[in-house]
């Protein structure tokens, strides 16, 4: 089994099957075993819930703050707060004011969030925490009208739908960069690499831990 | 180092575990063994005599076959068990438990002992009821079974899984004297299932396509983009773990395997790939899961888990038996391929001597590594380096917090170091370098 480990292989194989006409030992060969099943835009539908920045993924319907409010305090202020702080360990929807360059800062939709979609596609998808994928369009819509108008990024009346929810400035929207692969450089010194090393911090310091079994 | 009043109080199995062997080193055994100084033992060790006795389990026959239909470890070895910290997450089924490393050997993990991180809890799927949908820039949107899935030509590959999150209580300094809770959310299998690519093969991609949406079929319905150049590179389809079916906690009965990979683009419970043009900027990959740099600006989409290392014996769970020979034990890895080298350093750093690569050295997988130490009963500083086979160096924290600060969170890789006490205890601590 390991002799025939061959990860990344494809290209390999492409690569010798070019030069020597060979194939890999690895790689049987597939063309198509016509496996699976036909499948439709309407059969997937129920599960085709990705909502991405452009827009694409949001369905028809509309709400506001002013509505998203009754819903949000039956639904979800048990665990995100009546103000969307956070009840105890539950993460807070509203920024506390740190900046981002503080320690430890608080990344919240209100200062850390790049797109306002993002709102839509997890609410839908993973809210409220013990029923997701229970809310109407309607309701979503209005949820994330709320939680951008505690945030100071959106006017109680002001309607969101498939077509403006797009459009929302995030305040964080250029905050990310894409990796491009490492950017810690480190050297491999054999011998007197530093002249003298300080202990500046120890586990004993903390508390100790408490584990669940 | 913990005082004996605070070890008492933590009641929890790991603390005593640890107190117990530090009664065991305050005994005269230690004692015997440090005068000897590497010399053979003296006394008569735990028995009653030191004569040997047959005991009744040489007499009598045990149970017989599958008197427990699925095999148990020996009730022995109860304290080889995951261990969580119930403060770090709001609930326990957005949490995580952690691998005892510190009582593994070789490079897998035994299934019952892989690490967890969910997001809603561990669903109980039917796979008679699961499907596989791939759709979006595809010729021909499919859907699989998962018996049909199992109809493709399978690969079996070994590669370990690393939470993105792992070691990320210790940025600010260290916090936990325990291997399990530094380094746990790491465990290594053998996983069996169809490339990726055949999948995408029959569907047929369209042009233009550079992206993937993976998304699970758990409450948390967890979605992450993937590039397609990995899609067609190494990425499998898995429904089997060191030989049997997937784990519930694992994804049963399908998995999303990014090999090398942060360990929460592996989505479990796979229900769904999209092929699409670009990112989906789902919350994990954005509020989530991306790393905070001292300038404000979060790095996206940092998917390597890059080289690491770590030794495993000693460590805090492990202290050291007595002086004499000792076999310095740990485990490298790295997200971007083979481990080519570990060294060692005994002082903090300032030297390092190249240790033993042992047994398998394969590609984004656990290796082992070891190095013979005589110790004296000094005070020691003991380090790990990995070097795979681009030729990255596994950095210093010092290096590490250099470039990305303090809270950057995700993908802490920089090197552990562990202080010896004479007494034989092992400490989590952090250096200036
Ligand atoms: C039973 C508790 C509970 C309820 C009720 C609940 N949530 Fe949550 N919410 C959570 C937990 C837990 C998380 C974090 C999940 C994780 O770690 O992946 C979360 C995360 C979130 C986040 C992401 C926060 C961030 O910055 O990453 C948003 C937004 C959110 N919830 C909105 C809502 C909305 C809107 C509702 C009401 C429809 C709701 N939640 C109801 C528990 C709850």
């Amino acid at each position: 089994m390991f002799s025939s480990m061959c990860d990344g292989c494809l290209m390999r194989c492409l690569i010798l099957a070019a030069v020597a006409m060979v194939a890999c030992a690895d790689e049987p060969v597939v063309a198509e075993w016509g496996l699976g099943r036909p499948i439709s835009a309407d059969e997937i539908k129920p599960w085709d819930i990705d909502v991405r920045p452009d827009g694409v993924g949001l369905p028809e319907g509309s709400g506001t703050a002013e509505a998203g409010e009754a819903i949000f305090q039956t639904k979800c202020a048990s665990c995100h707060g009546e103000f969307g702080e956070g009840v105890g360990r539950f993460p807070p929807l509203v920024w506390d004011g740190t900046p981002l360059t503080a320690d430890r800062p608080r990344k919240t939709v209100g200062n850390f969030w790049p797109y306002a979609t993002t709102l839509w596609d997890y609410i839908y998808r993973a809210m409220p925490f013990g029923n997701a994928q229970s809310l109407t369009s309607d309701e979503v819509y209005a949820l994330v009208a709320y939680v951008l108008a505690m945030n100071d990024l959106l006017d109680e009346d002001t309607v969101v739908d498939a077509k403006t929810l797009p459009k929302i400035e995030m305040p964080n929207r250029e905050g990310f960069i894409r990796d491009t692969g490492p950017d810690i450089h480190a050297s491999r010194c054999m011998q007197n690499c530093v002249q003298e090393v300080r202990i500046i911090s120890r586990a004993s310091q903390h508390r100790s831990v408490d584990s669940g079994e | 180092m913990r005082d004996d009043k605070d070890t008492k109080n933590s009641g929890d199995k790991l603390s005593r575990l640890v107190f117990d062997r530090r009664r065991f080193l305050g005994s005269g055994l230690l004692g015997g063994l440090a005068a000897l100084a590497g010399g053979r033992r003296a006394e008569a060790d735990g028995l009653s005599t030191s004569q040997l006795v047959v005991p009744p389990w040489s007499h009598r026959p045990g149970p017989g076959v599958a008197t427990r239909a699925y095999g148990q470890p020996s009730p022995y070895e109860k304290s080889v068990i995951r261990r969580f910290l119930p403060w770090i997450r709001p609930t326990r089924e957005a949490s995580v438990s952690f691998t005892p490393l510190q009582d593994l050997h070789g490079i897998i993990t035994p299934n019952g002992l892989f690490f967890e991180r969910h997001h809603a809890g561990t669903p109980e799927i039917d796979p008679q009821q699961h499907r596989l949908v791939i759709h979006g820039m595809v010729e021909q949107p499919l859907v699989f079974r998962v018996d049909e899935l199992m109809r493709f030509p399978s690969v079996s590959r070994i590669h370990f899984i690393e939470c993105a999150g792992n070691g990320a209580m210790e940025q600010h300094g260290a916090m936990h004297n325990a291997l399990q809770f530094t380094h746990g959310m790491l465990s290594c299998a053998e996983w069996t299932g169809v490339p990726l690519r055949y999948l995408l093969r029959e569907a047929g991609i369209r042009k233009g396509a550079r992206w993937l949406l993976a998304e699970g079929a758990d409450a948390a319905g967890l979605a992450r983009s993937f590039p397609i150049e990995k899609a067609m590179d190494d990425a499998l389809i898995v429904y089997a773990q060191n030989g049997e079916p997937l784990r519930p906690e694992q994804g049963y009965p399908l998995r999303l395997l990014l090999p090398g990979w942060e360990g929460v683009a592996n989505v479990k419970w796979l229900r769904r790939l999209e092929v699409g043009d670009r990112p989906w900027e789902t919350r994990e990959e954005t509020a989530t899961y991306t790393d905070l740099l001292p300038s404000g600006k979060a790095r996206q989409f940092t998917f390597v888990q890059e080289a690491k290392s770590v030794i495993t014996s000693p460590c805090p769970e492990r202290p050291m038996p007595g002086r004499g020979r000792f076999m310095v034990e740990g485990l490298a890895w790295s997200g971007a391929g083979r481990i080519k080298a570990v060294d060692v350093s005994f002082d903090g750093g300032r030297n390092w001597r190249s240790a033993r690569l042992k047994g398998l050295v394969l590609d984004k997988a656990l290796t082992r590594f070891e190095i013979e130490w005589n110790w004296q009963g000094g005070q020691a500083l003991l380090q790990s380096r990995a070097i795979d086979e681009t030729g990255y160096v596994q950095p210093t924290l010092g290096q590490l917090r250099a470039v990305r600060g303090m809270n950057s969170m995700y993908h802490n890789n920089a090197i552990q170091t562990w202080l010896i006490h004479p007494s034989g205890e092992v400490e989590n601590v952090q250096l200036d370098v």
